[in-house]
């Protein structure tokens, strides 16, 4: 659904780094994103080539790295892994827990392809 | 997420950021970039924008998230009728398609832009951006966005508000929370609404949505209202009173002109 403007946005950072860095091609594009981030992330690999289409990011490789869903325990202050619809201590079982990873959606790092390389290639 | 960019660094994704430098060559000579951004660091960019629009103005902006038909235009109304001679109220309706909402808020006086998003699912911080330049913000104290009727899209957009507020209608089924918890999960309040059917509905359980509210370690307050039957919605109200008031401490009404707002420079978008 909104996997389209999320994509746009990708690309439209992508290129903006691209151009900072001289680059003229984005050949690699990494993301990590946890299961509470509400981006699916088979739709946004869809989504990529719509979005992309046209701009320096066209051919760029997209990878995802899927990030593990674990939560501190407030109570207990064990950490344990959880469900997105079940946020609670695997240990004692409370809900008074606080999410430490899983809800992320970050752009980790782009590969950039230069104009410099090509001339010695 | 983070104040400034949205990218939730915490201690359980902090080896992310602290593996490799700010820029590394690979075997074959190509440029790699460690970036660490939001995906949607454009739209947080803005939200936090719009944000500074509210609280230079000591503005307190509620951003309403339901499916569609749970009831968040009737909400509103009987928020205004209740609220409208202690605050000065706008609103931003988000649709697909119509002014029919806008018009209804209209009809009260009060101030209202509608945002029509064509086949867009969710608001984001660009068409608020749009809307609140069509808005006088001065003098207003409380600024409603209900957005699209979607649980899924619009907790993925900041908007530069300060509280998401969700509306689940009795109607609708008491295992929604975990249907839908990254929406849930958002939630600083939410709100069973269409409680008057409750006695009707014999498979809605008030206790067992809260449950699963809970799972979501989300510790917000819920409760049950009417608003076309005026049951329950006085803790509502005080609600969103504790909250102005509470927001107020940090940002008095009218503390800055509009001038100091815009320092920088932005794209108008079309809606």
């Amino acid at each position: 659904m909104h996997e389209l403007s999320v994509c746009q946005s990708i690309v439209q950072q992508a290129v903006s780094i691209a151009l900072q860095n001289h680059a003229c091609a984005i050949s690699k594009i990494d993301l990590a994103i946890g299961p509470l981030a509400g981006v699916d992330i088979r739709l946004l690999e869809h989504a990529f080539p719509i979005a992309s289409s046209g701009t320096m990011a066209e051919d760029a490789q997209l990878n995802t790295q899927s990030l593990p869903l674990t939560v501190k325990c407030k109570t207990c202050s064990l950490e344990s892994e959880a469900k997105p619809n079940r946020l609670i201590c695997g240990h004692c079982g409370d809900w008074h827990t606080t999410v430490i990873s899983g809800d992320e959606m970050l752009i980790t790092s782009i590969e950039l392809e230069t104009d410099e390389e090509r001339h010695y290639v | 997420m983070c104040d400034t960019c949205g990218c939730n660094i915490t201690s359980g994704n902090q080896h992310l950021v602290a593996e490799g430098g700010k820029l590394e060559k690979t075997a074959d000579g190509k440029k790699v970039v460690d970036v660490m951004h939001g995906l949607l660091h454009e739209n947080d960019h803005q939200a936090e924008h719009n944000r500074q629009h509210f609280n230079h103005r000591g503005i307190l902006a509620i951003n309403l998230m339901s499916s569609p038909g749970s009831g968040k235009t009737a909400l509103l109304e009987a928020t205004i009728d209740q609220l409208k001679d202690e605050f000065n109220i706008a609103v931003i309706e988000g649709d697909l398609e119509t002014e029919n909402d806008a018009e209804r808020i209209r009809a009260k006086n009060i101030p209202a832009i509608q945002i029509t998003t064509g086949t867009a699912c969710h608001l984001d911080a660009h068409m608020l951006h749009d809307a609140l330049h069509q808005l006088d913000l001065n003098d207003i104290d409380l600024v409603f966005i209900e957005n699209v009727g979607n649980l899924v899209c619009p907790a993925s957009f900041d908007l530069g508000h300060h509280h998401n507020v969700t509306l689940l209608s009795s109607t609708e089924g008491d295992d929604k929370p975990a249907k839908y918890p990254v929406m849930f999960r958002s939630s600083d309040l939410m709100l069973i609404t269409k409680a008057d059917l409750l006695p009707l509905l014999d498979d809605f359980d008030i206790q067992r949505a809260e449950n699963y509210f809970r799972q979501l370690a989300n510790t917000s307050p819920v409760f049950s209202v009417s608003a076309r039957k005026q049951q329950n919605l006085t803790q509502w109200f005080d609600w969103i009173r504790t909250q102005l008031e509470t927001h107020r401490e940090h940002f008095p009404k009218n503390a800055h002109t509009h001038e100091h707002v815009h320092h920088h420079s932005h794209q108008h978008h079309s809606t």
